[in-house]
């Protein structure tokens, strides 16, 4: 402070008026809110290993037929409840040998398999390929879950944009239909639905479209209400745009994040009443497989044969668990405040 | 309040109302006979029992009936059982449900809010990550896996627990295991999103500033404030217990109203289906409105309203 | 006159998913018994940061990397959690920006009040309560003794105020810190509050650091004023240094933006242009002088030292240094060293 520091002169020489105009540009390079979605999204681990894992999944599911060793449903009854084997290698609890009478034997050469038989997840009760059933029971389990989202998305979507963008009596009428709808159980109506259809995909599909479209909804109408009163949507209506066109160029790129959040919470949900339904008798009817029914096949040989259930558990477990954390992931993306830095 | 409160009941018997006349009607579609599984009669006898029931007439006058008998507490006349009131088998049945049910609960709520404000206390360390996993587990895992496998491991195998038996305490602990799962999720999720937003409030700064130690503003003013909103989620916690202890009592042979409601759907009971649907959508609307109530007395903020200011 | 507290060259980082944040980088100021020191800058300039710092308030993802901060010659930053326990709410206190937030919603604001009192003082219950209510009545509560049972949500916004001022006063701190208490109010609560700030300064004797972004609020309460700029004290001095003989070209933009009973209606008020550093990254010299009309080489190149302009008025800009050309400041702030001179001053 006391002492002066030398300075070259020259240095103090005025230079405002070259740079001033391109300073009043911000340094920091700026990311579209979707690029900054994406990179906020690709630095989260744990949401990378779940999209990855779900990736997976998805993409055996479409090459099912491709990728399954055996038919599904072609039933040798010979070989009912054989042990997992993978190939000739001699790995303990995948050689194909199995604890009788506290004796491990080679199941398959017992069932007078052929040679080179090997069944790498074993074979259930009629002696069908449980890996090919896990795989087609994924896929079926899968498209439930993609139909129930499309059903939300396009009711719940439209209604809940409606009701907001309305306001007024529409919405207040629209509102008393979604609190009468959202204060039945769903499980209950989920579950007469399928007692009064004919059990089957379509009728999950129907019985869990009827009351999952609420929750969107009312997230969607919450949402629009604020974008309503944004200034680019007010300008947007003052110009006199077709509403049509506010709704697809406005809100719902600004609805998306919601609207893709709420999604992978559809999708869990999904999975889950396919499988309940299954599992108590009245989802997919027999022989088809879904998660649903080969775990109740599963419980059923559970005691002796825990592989049968253990296998398909994992695979649901994996799914949901994958799809709860990425819409965590997801939601952190969208929204940096909810989540730490 | 006392308006609200009225109102809210008001709405309890239009959803009931709208209840009731969808499942029956719903049950008046389908096809075919509900006796198809006593299928042994003859038309004769076939007209006499339907008679007994009160099949033979128009599904109007029916309908009237079947209101009127709700509106006296009378759920309807099961096909099967021994032809027992519905109501009757609903009063067999719902003490253990409600026990498994009320300590799955319990169980879920505690130790989900203690999971839930020790991942966010120590946010970001390994100690919320671990607790994250834990509740994630917990939501991801249907109840009725969880169901089979503490079964297959802890009774089953070990030996620790009875299999499948009713009788005491011991023969409860693996239900409500299984059953509080998704409840421990859920609020320990819920807690913890609560009370990261609430220990970064600006009165928990406040209160820090005040010379509180870290737990003193944790138990003095961050867990009450994170606790009240909990209670809105005990509803939607009711329904996934009641969804899980159907299949739940069925795999460990519990004497439930769940494990009722499966056999009457698996035997195409109708009438039980019907009363036991009603009954469920009852409780829960009861659980939804007494929620909201407590809600409102335990919230200052609503309690007293708002005093005009703001 | 007493130096109660020094803070020395404090640094303070944020650890932020983009990188470190520099936030405060090089803060040195000191407070003295009974005065008011106020920090004014604009909006992320650090002034919160700074006076946090002092009771370590900071978020989970701060650290001071550098610097001291002695109270009564005692490095705060090397006590223990439970001292600073001690200290806090009890020897130093805060008072927040926004009323409406800064209370527990759940907790009547009698046991509010009376809470530091039970941290620090060894009373029992009724006699904190007694206090509170008393304290309650000084800050301007209206039947106090009634109102000890109400909850934040039944007071309005001014009246929040005063109640989050009681709670700092209770235990008659040596140094008060206000982090904006008058942003969140409206024009009339504003005055109010000011001179109920005042009156309890009179009445108890505390220091105050004051921070706003206002400086029209500064001349009627403080002592001395400092202005931040992008996490450095650019000028320091009596309240007529910085108002009436400003040196930095950032304080003359303060100033040039401020409306004041002598610029006349249609006069028009000079915003500074551009935006304040990318603090990821903060330049090598000067932080002002992207936006600096008078900004020289030297700016961009070397960070300007306290330049001393009187006996306790400091600015730190080269254009202090001899070798500087002599600028002509704008016009208003012409006006303003005129009337520094009227003043008895002495305006360079
Ligand atoms: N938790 C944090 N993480 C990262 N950066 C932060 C954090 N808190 C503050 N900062 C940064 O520190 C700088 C100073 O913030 P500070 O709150 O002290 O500003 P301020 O001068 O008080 O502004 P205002 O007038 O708006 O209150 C800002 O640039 C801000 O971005
Ligand atoms: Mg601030």
């Amino acid at each position: 402070m006391e002492q002066i520091p030398q300075i070259p002169k020259e240095k103090f020489k005025l230079v405002h008026d070259e740079n001033n105009a391109e300073q009043e540009k911000i340094s920091t390079p700026s990311l579209t809110y979707m690029q900054d979605v994406r990179r906020r999204l690709f630095k989260n681990k744990v949401a990378v290993v779940c999209l990855t894992l779900l990736s997976i999944i998805v993409l055996i599911s479409i090459f099912a037929p491709v990728i399954a060793p055996h038919d599904p449903n072609a039933q040798q009854v010979t070989l009912s409840n054989l042990p997992p084997k993978l190939g000739n290698l001699n790995i303990p609890g995948m050689n194909g040998y199995q604890n009788m009478g506290g004796k491990m034997v080679d199941a398959y050469k017992q069932a007078g398999a052929p040679k080179g038989t090997s069944f790498i997840l074993g074979t259930d009760y009629l002696g069908r390929d449980l890996l090919s059933r896990i795989i087609y029971g994924t896929r079926l389990s899968l498209v439930v879950a993609v139909l129930a989202t499309l059903v939300d998305l396009l009711i719940g979507v439209p209604y809940g944009i409606v009701s907001g963008w309305k306001g007024g009596k529409t919405d207040t009428f629209m509102q008393r239909i979604v609190e009468i709808v959202s204060s039945i159980p769903n499980l209950i109506v989920v579950i007469l639905m399928m007692i009064v259809l004919k059990p089957g995909l379509t009728s999950i599909v129907i019985a869990i479209a009827i009351t999952g479209w609420v929750t969107m909804a009312r997230l969607v109408r919450a949402q629009t209400f604020q974008l309503k009163e944004q200034e680019y949507i007010l300008a947007a209506r003052t110009l006199g745009e077709p509403s049509m066109k506010i709704a697809t160029k406005h809100l719902i790129p600004n609805l998306s994040s919601t609207i893709i959040i709420q999604t992978m919470f559809t999708i869990p949900n999904a999975i889950f009443f396919e499988a309940f339904l299954s599992f108590i008798g009245i989802g997919i009817p027999a022989p088809n497989a879904s998660l649903g029914t080969l775990l109740s096949d599963g419980q059923k040989a559970f005691r002796f044969l825990p592989y049968q259930m253990w296998a398909p558990a994992i695979i649901l477990s994996i799914i949901m668990i994958a799809t709860n954390l990425l819409g965590d992931g997801l939601r952190d993306a969208f929204d940096p405040q909810s989540s730490d830095h | 309040m006392t308006k609200y409160i009225l109102k809210r009941i008001l709405y309890l018997f239009l959803t009931l109302f709208i209840i009731a006349s969808l499942t029956f009607f719903l049950m008046k579609m389908l096809p075919g006979t509900p006796f198809s599984n006593q299928n042994r009669m003859s038309a004769d006898q076939l007209k006499i029992v339907k008679a007994q029931y009160g099949l033979d007439q128009s599904v109007g006058v029916q309908y009237v009936r079947y209101m009127v008998g709700l509106l006296h507490g009378n759920l309807g006349t099961s096909f099967q059982f021994n032809n027992e009131p519905v109501t009757a088998l609903i009063g067999q049945r719902l003490a253990p449900s409600m026990q498994i049910g009320a300590q799955a609960m319990i169980v879920g709520t505690v130790f989900g809010i203690l999971l839930g404000a020790v991942a966010a206390i120590r946010k970001n360390t390994w100690v919320d990550t671990l607790a994250t996993f834990i509740s994630i587990l917990g939501l991801s895992i249907p109840s009725f896996v969880l169901a089979v496998l503490l079964q297959f491991y802890l009774a089953y195998k070990w030996k620790i627990y009875p299999v499948a038996l009713w009788d005491n305490f011991q023969s409860s602990i693996l239900p409500t295991l299984a059953l509080s799962a998704l409840p421990l999720g859920t609020v320990a999720r819920f807690m913890r999103t609560e009370m990261v937003d609430v220990m970064s409030s600006d009165y928990i700064e406040l209160a820090k500033s005040k010379g509180n130690s870290s737990w003193r503003v944790v138990a003095k003013h961050a867990l009450r404030n994170s606790l009240i909103p909990v209670v809105t989620i005990i509803g939607p916690m009711a329904v996934s217990v009641m969804t899980g202890s159907m299949v739940v009592e069925n795999i460990f042979s519990i004497p439930g109203i769940g494990e009722q409601f499966v056999k009457s759907i698996t035997t195409n009971d109708y009438p039980t289906i019907m009363g036991l649907t009603i009954f469920y959508s009852f409780l829960l609307i009861i659980v939804y409105l007494i929620v909201d109530i407590l809600y409102g007395l335990i919230d200052p903020r609503i309690r007293l309203g708002n005093g005009g200011k703001e | 006159m007493d130096k109660i507290l020094e803070v020395k060259d404090l640094h303070v980082d944020f650890d932020t998913y983009n990188g470190t944040v520099h936030a405060i980088r090089g803060v040195s100021f000191h407070l003295n018994a009974g005065e008011t020191l106020a920090i004014v800058g604009e909006s992320g300039s650090g002034k919160s940061i700074t006076v946090r710092s002092i009771l370590q308030l900071l978020a989970s993802n701060a650290t001071i990397s550098k610097g001291e901060i002695l109270y009564h010659g005692d490095d705060l930053l090397q006590k223990s959690e439970k001292e600073m326990n001690n200290i806090r709410g009890n020897k130093i206190s805060m008072i927040f920006q926004d009323p409406m937030t800064s209370l527990d919603p759940t907790m009547t604001i009698g046991k509010q009040v009376a809470e530091p009192l039970l941290i620090h003082n060894n009373v029992s219950k009724k006699d904190a309560m007694k206090r509170a209510e008393e304290v309650l009545r000084l800050v301007g509560i209206p039947n106090p003794a009634a109102r000890m049972k109400d909850y934040p949500h039944q007071f309005s916004g001014g009246q929040r105020q005063r109640i989050v001022i009681a709670i700092a006063i209770v235990d008659y701190p040596e140094i008060l810190i206000a982090d904006e208490p008058t942003t969140a109010l409206d024009v009339t609560v504003q005055a109010e509050i000011i001179d109920l700030l005042r009156e309890l300064q009179q009445k108890i004797g505390t220091a105050i650091i004051f921070i706003t972004h206002d400086l029209g609020v500064v001349a009627g309460i403080a002592d001395r004023v400092a202005v931040m700029y992008a996490g450095r004290f650019v000028e320091y001095g009596s309240v007529e240094d910085i108002f009436y003989n400003p040196q930095h070209p950032y304080t003359w933009g303060l100033l040039d933006s401020m409306p004041t009973l002598d610029t006349n209606e249609d006069a028009r008020l000079n915003s500074i242009p551009g935006t304040p550093p990318n603090l990821l990254d903060p330049p090598k010299g000067d932080a002002f002088a992207p936006r600096n009309a008078y900004a020289m080489q030297i700016d961009e190149e070397q960070q300007p030292p306290f330049f001393k302009v009187s006996k306790n008025h400091f600015a730190a800009t080269w254009l202090l240094h001899p070798d500087a050309p002599k600028v002509t400041p704008p016009a208003a702030i012409l006006n303003r060293f005129k009337k520094f001179e009227q003043l008895g001053g002495n305006a360079k």
